[in-house]
């Protein structure tokens, strides 16, 4: 500290370095939080308009009942319960195929090549566009899967050949299918590998040791990955598209896993393009009403997913 | 076999089970005889070792281990960091199975039988020999859903039967008074050593008749490894114990035997009190009396 320091150099130090990095600060902070209103800002907005454009649509005869004139007025009943149906099915496919793709992946395969070439085929399976995912639908369920059955079993009145919940459902699934395989590997990769060297020490076999030990500690990890998934399907047009959707039904109730079913995402884009004179508000309300269909639905996994995280100890 | 009440030498009523296994099956006086027939119990060989050679890929891990490991006594593998031992252990229960791209030549006999012959089939290995890992590693279950895992996927149903054998194996582990009163609670709410004793009452419920134990007290407080170290002297009388320690008074302190471990070698092998007073091998010296390691 050879130099003495007087007041007055110290105290225009001080300045002068202030200066230029108060300036980046101030800069640097702008320029996020700039960013972060460019994401905020839309995000509210869509969601603001569609709230003012169609509150006072959702009554509860329009979320029972179906539509009428064509869809410029009535309710969006059985779209709500084909829309339902098609996630229950969704997940009902996707889950068990998933879960067992996921636990082949981390627990039995020994890591390599072949590992690596399915995991990136997976990752790829994620980005493939969703109207593709319909048109290989249309193609490998309803064409050839429905075709085959019907020529076996249903020759005079073809029922698997039409667009069929079923269909919609096994298409979406294939969409999900990514979801459910990666977040079922992250919560089977978070079980501690201390669990299963300890049951495999005691004589566990690997099922034993999977079954009785990893699949309990994964499992809120894995269902909240299957939640997610399932509102990814919710709100898919295109996949269900050739396969399951139609703007029209003389059925009502619960739909048969041949039925033909009206969707949320498929009903507001039909009436949206389709229906000349449907009023602003009723085709707000469909938005709506998808829009907190789906916010409900990924609410109850992020609701999983912290008590999750608060329950467990290890 | 079904349950039989046999007085031990500690005046206290064991119960022993046997789940359709191997248990009585094995070479030498058993149980009852054994205190009697100590001298001759004390040069029988439960696990010999022959030729061990041990891959990780290209790293070659254990290179001609040969070693005799004896029926009821505590052998303890000591050497520095990397030198092997912990793989040795591993060798002897097949856990090295479970890691990618490891490879086997030579043999591990137990009671004859090479471990690694085409009709062995591991779990049941692991059930006769049983491990006990460096970290405490307790189930996310109950106390007693971790005494009876074990058990439990060995088939046992009956209540009566686990309740009888999760005392048994929780007093044996000198763990019962402390947790008889919250069985039913979370195991993971249980202290270090607390746990690290369950887990031992853990690997005594599938009646094993090796033990395997990993650095069981690296990460314990002194006073859980002292009640460890007692425990390992209790157990001596019913078991075979083998453990990896990087603590040499505890070798010192717990084992008949000592087996000195050094770059994937087994430098030299004897009775605890010889190697420790006087090593034949100079590296083995070295490093009890601490001048490298």
């Amino acid at each position: 500290m050879g130099m003495p320091v007087t007041a007055e150099t110290n105290i225009v130090g001080i300045q002068s370095a202030n200066r230029a990095r108060h300036y980046q600060e101030k800069g640097m902070f702008g320029l996020m939080t700039l960013g972060m209103l460019l994401v905020i800002v839309p995000t509210l907005y869509i969601f603001g308009s569609v709230l003012i454009g169609g509150f006072r649509q959702i009554t509860p005869s329009f979320l029972t009942l179906p539509p009428q004139s064509g869809g410029s007025e009535g309710g969006i009943g059985p779209a709500i319960l084909g829309t339902f149906a098609l996630m229950i099915g969704t997940i009902v496919l996707a889950l068990p195929l998933g879960v067992c793709a996921a636990i082949y992946l981390t627990e039995y395969a020994r890591k390599g090549p072949i590992v690596r070439v399915i995991r990136m085929a997976i990752v790829n399976l994620a980005g493939v566009p969703s109207i593709v995912h319909g048109l290989f639908g249309l193609i490998l369920f309803k064409l050839f899967l429905g075709g085959t059955l019907d020529r076996l079993y249903h020759n005079q009145t073809p029922i698997w050949q039409n667009r069929t919940l079923l269909w919609g459902a096994a298409t979406l699934a294939i969409l999900v299918l990514p979801i459910v395989i990666t977040a079922t590997e992250e919560a089977l990769l978070a079980v501690p590998p201390s669990f299963r060297e300890g049951s495999m020490g005691l004589g566990a076999t690997r099922w034993q040791t999977i079954r009785r030990i990893i699949l309990p500690a994964a499992l809120p990890g894995i269902l909240t990955g299957g939640i997610l998934a399932v509102g990814r399907a919710a709100g898919e047009t295109a996949p269900i598209l050739f396969t399951a959707a139609v703007s029209f039904t003389t059925l009502s109730g619960v739909p048969h896993l041949y039925d033909p079913v009206l969707a949320l995402p498929y009903h507001l884009y039909y009436v949206v393009t389709q229906v000349a004179n449907a009023p602003l508000q009723l085709q707000y309300g469909i938005a709506l009403t998808l829009l907190l269909l789906v916010f409900i639905v990924n609410l109850s996994a992020i609701l999983l997913r912290s008590r999750l995280r608060r329950t467990r100890r290890w | 076999m079904s349950i039989t009440e046999e007085p031990d030498s500690r005046g206290a009523s064991k119960i022993s089970l046997d789940m359709g296994a191997v248990r009585n099956s094995g070479t030498g006086p058993r149980r009852g005889a054994a205190d009697k027939a100590a001298a001759a119990v004390d040069r029988l060989a439960r696990i010999e070792v022959q030729n061990l050679d041990f891959y990780y890929g290209a790293f070659q891990a254990l290179k001609q281990v040969n070693i005799s490991l004896f029926d009821r006594q505590i052998t303890a593998l000591i050497g520095p960091s990397g030198c092997g031992k912990s793989t040795f252990l591993r060798t002897l229960n097949r856990m090295n199975d479970l890691i990618d791209g490891t490879r086997i030549e030579g043999q591990v006999l137990l009671d004859g039988i090479n471990v690694n012959g085409p009709n062995v089939d591991p779990a049941e290995l692991r059930k006769r020999v049983g491990m006990v890992f460096q970290r405490p590693n307790p189930f996310p279950m109950s106390i007693f859903d971790n005494v009876a895992y074990g058990p439990r996927i060995h088939g046992m149903r009956g209540k009566k039967e686990l309740d009888a054998l999760v005392k048994t194996c929780l007093t044996q582990a000198a763990l019962w008074d402390e947790v008889k009163d919250k069985l039913p609670q979370s195991a993971l709410a249980l202290s270090g050593g607390q746990q690290q004793r369950l887990c031992i009452a853990r690997v005594l419920a599938t009646r094993p008749e090796v033990v395997l134990m990993d650095e069981p007290c690296s990460a314990l407080d002194p006073n859980s490894t002292f009640r460890i170290e007692e425990l390992m002297e209790q157990l001596k009388s019913d078991y075979t114990i083998i453990i990896v320690t990087h603590n040499m008074q505890q070798a010192a302190r717990v084992s008949d035997n000592t087996a000195y471990f050094l770059r994937g070698e087994m430098v030299e092998f004897g009775a605890t009190d010889r190697i420790f007073t006087d090593p034949e091998n100079k590296a083995t010296e070295d490093y009890i009396r601490g001048r490298f390691g």
